[in-house]
């Protein structure tokens, strides 16, 4: 089986890593660049900064992030949040990220998507969507970092952005990011079924044990996880230890 | 290249390149495009020069691809004809296979090592590198293979030599620390 990628995903406010909560709001968990680092020192396969108010602080601050980063970080790195134009592509790849992930942009402008892909090649680019719950078997693509209703499905979305060129897709669940109480395994099963692309689940990890459930489904190419990582829950040697004696393949 | 204490310079003048003493190629994007922008500014022969000249070259990901005689990414385009073989699209996922891999391939794969060259020295059996590839080189001699990954029932051909010509086909800069060993020896290498 092929290994399972593990994934940190440092979501940033300003100068902090944050965390949102379910219900509670954001926590301020450390400085990007230092656990971006750290992650990387202990094991991780990849790292995902995302800008949760690209608007509000320019996009600068994030790029600077990246940019000190790349200089002793030598795993792949993916910058999403407010990436709207090729020039913010351009920006994000010459700071150092490897990827970009676009969600907001690509919903209102789908060939953004192409354009992107055509310039800087698929994979560069990682379609994010925001999903929400809406019934069985059935989820709404949100934007704006989760704030903002779409009407747009996200199972016939993914399948689009395919077409168009996204060579990976972020699906991150709403109704579970910052919950701890797992992922939405059916939301995984139903992307991966719809595209052949690889698949990054994200949201609701609590524990190794749900890192593990997901894993062993084969239903993701890699694995995002924050709270777990940011709070010291399933530190990255524990969780890749356990997932290898799940019988779990994890890059050792 | 700085981290692993190399002296270097990233340039696309041809004089440069002429002069180097050792070279690096890297590549992202498709095989056309990489030897389209390598023709449009006069690198393609200083290159093959220096290369059989013994220059040491290492191509990366699409700079290895380009080393081959040609690809068939897009329909045929000719590589720098530095070591005999194709280019090849990645088979598809067999159909209810435990190992299926999407494609392209992106993530860490285990090395299979089929040589005993210093720059694999510190690279053991199994190491895990990242990939992210749709097509693979096809060399015609044997003893151009210096590691191979398994894709969708096939042993994929990762890394070559021919004399002092390397490519991988992985992203040693992206595979953490036994990336980066990789590439010191590159830069070790007499």
């Amino acid at each position: 089986m092929p290994p399972v990628r593990l994934i940190a995903r440092l979501d940033i406010k300003g100068p902090n890593v944050i965390k949102g909560i379910h219900l509670e709001g954001l926590r301020i968990v450390g400085k990007p660049a230092e656990m971006a680092r750290s992650y990387y020192e202990q094991g991780i396969d990849e790292i995902i900064y995302m800008d949760t108010v690209a608007s509000l602080y320019g996009r600068n601050n994030i790029l600077s992030v990246v940019e000190e980063a790349a200089r002793d970080i030598f795993v792949p790195m993916t910058v999403g949040g407010g990436i709207r134009t090729t020039d913010d592509v351009v920006k994000a790849l010459r700071s150092g990220a490897d990827k970009v992930a676009i969600n907001t942009a690509a919903v209102h402008r789908p060939e953004f998507i192409r354009e992107a892909a055509e310039m800087f090649g698929s994979q560069c680019v990682v379609l994010s969507v925001e999903a929400k719950r809406r019934g069985p078997g059935h989820w709404e693509a949100l934007t704006d970092n989760g704030r903002e209703k779409t009407d747009v499905d996200v199972l016939k979305w993914v399948a689009e952005a395919e077409q168009l060129g996204a060579g990976e897709i972020l699906i991150t669940s709403v109704d579970m990011e910052g919950t701890r109480k797992g992922f939405d395994a059916e939301l995984i099963r139903s992307v991966r079924e719809r595209v052949r692309v690889p698949v990054i689940a994200s949201g609701g990890a609590g524990s190794a044990a749900h890192v593990i459930d997901l894993a062993r489904e084969r239903t993701s190419d890699a694995i995002a996880c924050a709270s777990i990582l940011h709070y010291g829950t399933a530190p990255i040697s524990a969780l890749k230890a356990e997932l290898a004696a799940a019988g779990v393949e994890v890059r050792s | 290249m700085r981290h692993v204490g190399a002296r270097f310079e990233i340039t696309s003048d041809p004089q440069r390149v002429a002069s180097a003493k050792k070279i690096v190629l890297p590549g992202v994007g498709a095989f056309g495009d990489c030897m389209a922008n390598l023709k449009d500014r006069g690198l393609a022969e200083p290159v093959k020069e220096a290369a059989r000249s013994g220059v040491p070259l290492l191509g990366i990901c699409v700079g290895c691809q380009i080393l081959f005689d040609n690809g068939e990414e897009f329909g045929q385009q000719a590589g720098l004809g530095l070591i005999p073989g194709a280019v090849r699209r990645l088979p598809d996922p067999l159909a209810g296979g435990d190992n299926t891999i999407r494609i392209p391939n992106v993530g860490w794969r285990p090395l299979s090592i089929a040589t005993s060259h210093p720059l694999f020295s510190c690279v053991t059996e199994g190491t895990m590198m990242y990939f992210v590839h749709s097509f693979a080189p096809v060399p015609m001699r044997a003893g151009d293979i210096s590691a191979t990954i398994e894709v969708n029932g096939i042993q994929a051909v990762v890394a070559v030599q021919n004399g002092s010509i390397h490519g991988v086909q992985f992203h040693p800069e992206k595979s953490g620390p036994a990336g980066l060993a990789l590439l010191r020896r590159f830069v070790e290498l007499n």
